[in-house]
């Protein structure tokens, strides 16, 4: 087919059908997808750069902060690489803390998955619900850390807040609820005609393309390939706790909203065997603030999938490099597969089918000069003046706001 | 397979009273554990700064104002209130309380300053 019977339509950066700024640039003819093109970096928030600027300590609670939703995942994952550096032997009753944690955010993202993918077929009344229920493990987890996200749980050597009888009824409580309310759900999922019609067939991701293109977390698992950190290679305490690793092989979208509904089964599974083998003790141990030189790697199963950091030291309080590899970024690669060939309406269901998570994959820019491959590089001061000078081109001059500005900052 | 497999559901649902609470005019009680604005107590600082160093946004400063007396100045704006400085502090003179409604029409109010003298009360 000739290049000009193709119409490219820009999705995004700020588009209705997407939640976060990210461009999707679609070669349309008709309404059939021939082509995407997905650009990055527009939620890039030099994370690992501002990690280098901050004690380990400080890092815990900025690292948490790479992602709303999966906030205890990276806290968690960053905590693990350091004590892996510095040989600090984690408490058994912190890890399993972590782990009852790590199930209770689980659910929460799964279920929110739910309501959303519910909102992205015109399926309202299915999020209506689910984020109803979702209250319920948002209250278990306020009441546990202090907080709805960004739990702050995590310290180096343990966790920061103990867990007393009242509260482990109040879980099982809830978890009692929540499971009465996922069989619903599955029962709904497996049985409501329009969710099925809607979502079978829709970004199909075979087998053995889901090997090819590294797809992680419940994309993978809805493809048949088995594959799961906590099961892999386990962490905390999933190497003592008894689960099942929940595979599907519709490989659709349809085959990711089973594998969730089915995960959440799990999730309340291993939050009771927790509850019920949790041992006593202490849940800190203390880490020097000086982590010796060295380096490690750390991988957790986040809800969305793999999710890897790498921790570099030097001896100091500062770590020497930081780097994050969010379960989005490794699925975009199945994203682009699953949109090729399909029609332009399934596109937010596809995209969301993923469960994105958009700033938490923006990590790197590199600069290219007219894509060719001399990098030209300004000064932050030459970078200012071009800003102001380009500004003035257009008419628009900051320079007494800019007065302005700096007078009242003086003032405070 | 079955079509309107939610309409029992939502027929239910007709009955039951909303999910949501009035906010502002009923509030909820904030959890045991919870985590908002930070309150300090001069009476027990020894100066050591820990807090300053551990906090992840810079939020909190400590000054000396006179022999063993320090006055803490929070910037609510910039606190993320993950109350590190509470685990750091050595003499447990920061506390996290359950205040939550900070929200300020001037941005002045919003840096708190901790007198060093515990009679007067914090001054904002």
């Amino acid at each position: 087919m000739r290049e000009e019977e193709k119409f490219k339509i820009p999705i995004g950066p700020q588009h209705p059908a997407l939640k976060e700024p990210e461009n999707f640039s679609l070669a349309l003819k008709g309404e059939k997808i021939m082509g995407v093109e997905i650009r990055l970096g527009y939620n890039h928030r030099g994370i690992e750069k501002a990690a280098e600027a901050r004690t380990y300590v400080q890092d815990v609670y900025l690292l948490e902060r790479v992602c709303g939703i999966c906030s205890h995942a990276h806290s968690t994952c960053f905590v693990q690489a350091v004590e892996e550096i510095a040989g600090a032997q984690v408490p058994k009753r912190a890890l399993y803390i972590r782990t009852l944690i790590a199930e209770l955010e689980r659910i929460h993202s799964h279920l929110l998955w739910l309501g959303v993918a519910g909102h992205e077929i015109g399926f309202d009344t299915l999020l209506m619900y689910t984020w109803r229920d979702r209250e319920i493990v948002m209250d278990i987890l306020a009441l546990l850390t202090g907080n709805r996200v960004n739990y702050g749980i995590n310290t180096l050597g343990g966790v920061r807040r103990d867990i007393n009888k009242e509260e482990i009824e109040t879980i099982n409580n809830g978890v009692d609820i929540l499971e009465e309310r996922t069989k619903y759900y599955i029962e709904v999922a497996t049985q409501e005609t329009t969710i099925i019609k809607r979502l079978s067939g829709v970004g199909i991701l075979s087998r053995e393309d889901a090997l090819e293109l590294d797809a992680v977390g419940p994309t993978a698992r809805a493809s048949g390939v088995k594959r799961d950190i906590r099961h892999d290679d386990p962490y905390a305490a999933y190497a003592e706790i008894d689960f099942n690793v929940i595979t599907d092989d519709h490989s659709d979208v349809y085959g990711r909203t089973v594998v969730r509904v089915k995960e959440l089964m799990e999730a309340y599974k291993i939050v009771r065997q927790c509850l019920k083998d949790m041992p006593d003790g202490p849940i800190t141990v203390k880490v020097p603030r000086k982590i010796p030189v060295g380096e490690a790697i750390s991988r957790y199963e986040a809800p969305r999938g793999e999710d890897v950091h790498f921790v570099k030291s030097n001896g100091t309080e500062y770590p020497e490099r930081v780097k994050v590899r969010a379960p989005t970024l490794a699925n975009l690669r199945a994203v682009k597969h699953m949109l090729k060939d399909r029609f332009l309406a399934d596109m937010p269901i596809v995209v969301a089918a993923i469960d994105p998570c958009f700033s938490c994959t923006d990590r790197l820019i590199s600069v290219e000069n007219n894509g060719s491959r001399d990098k030209q590089f300004l000064t932050w001061e030459a970078l200012r003046n071009y800003s102001i000078e380009w500004h003035r081109d257009k008419g628009i001059d900051f320079t007494e706001l800019n007065k302005n500005f700096r007078k009242r900052l003086g003032s405070i | 397979m079955r079509p309107g497999k939610m309409f029992g559901e939502i027929l239910c649902s007709l009955f039951k009273k909303p999910a949501t609470n009035m906010y502002p005019a009923e509030k909820l009680d904030m959890p045991k554990n919870f985590r908002g604005k930070i309150v300090f107590d001069p009476a027990k600082c020894i100066g050591c700064k820990l807090c300053m160093k551990d906090c992840p946004s810079g939020a909190i400063t400590i000054n000396k104002v006179g022999e063993k007396q320090f006055e803490a100045v929070i910037d609510l704006s910039k606190c993320i209130y993950c109350a590190q400085c509470v685990d750091s502090c050595p003499k447990k003179a920061l506390e996290a309380t359950k205040e939550v409604e900070l929200a300020q029409l001037d941005i002045k109010k919003l840096k708190v300053v901790f007198g060093a003298n515990p009679k007067s009360d914090a001054k904002e």
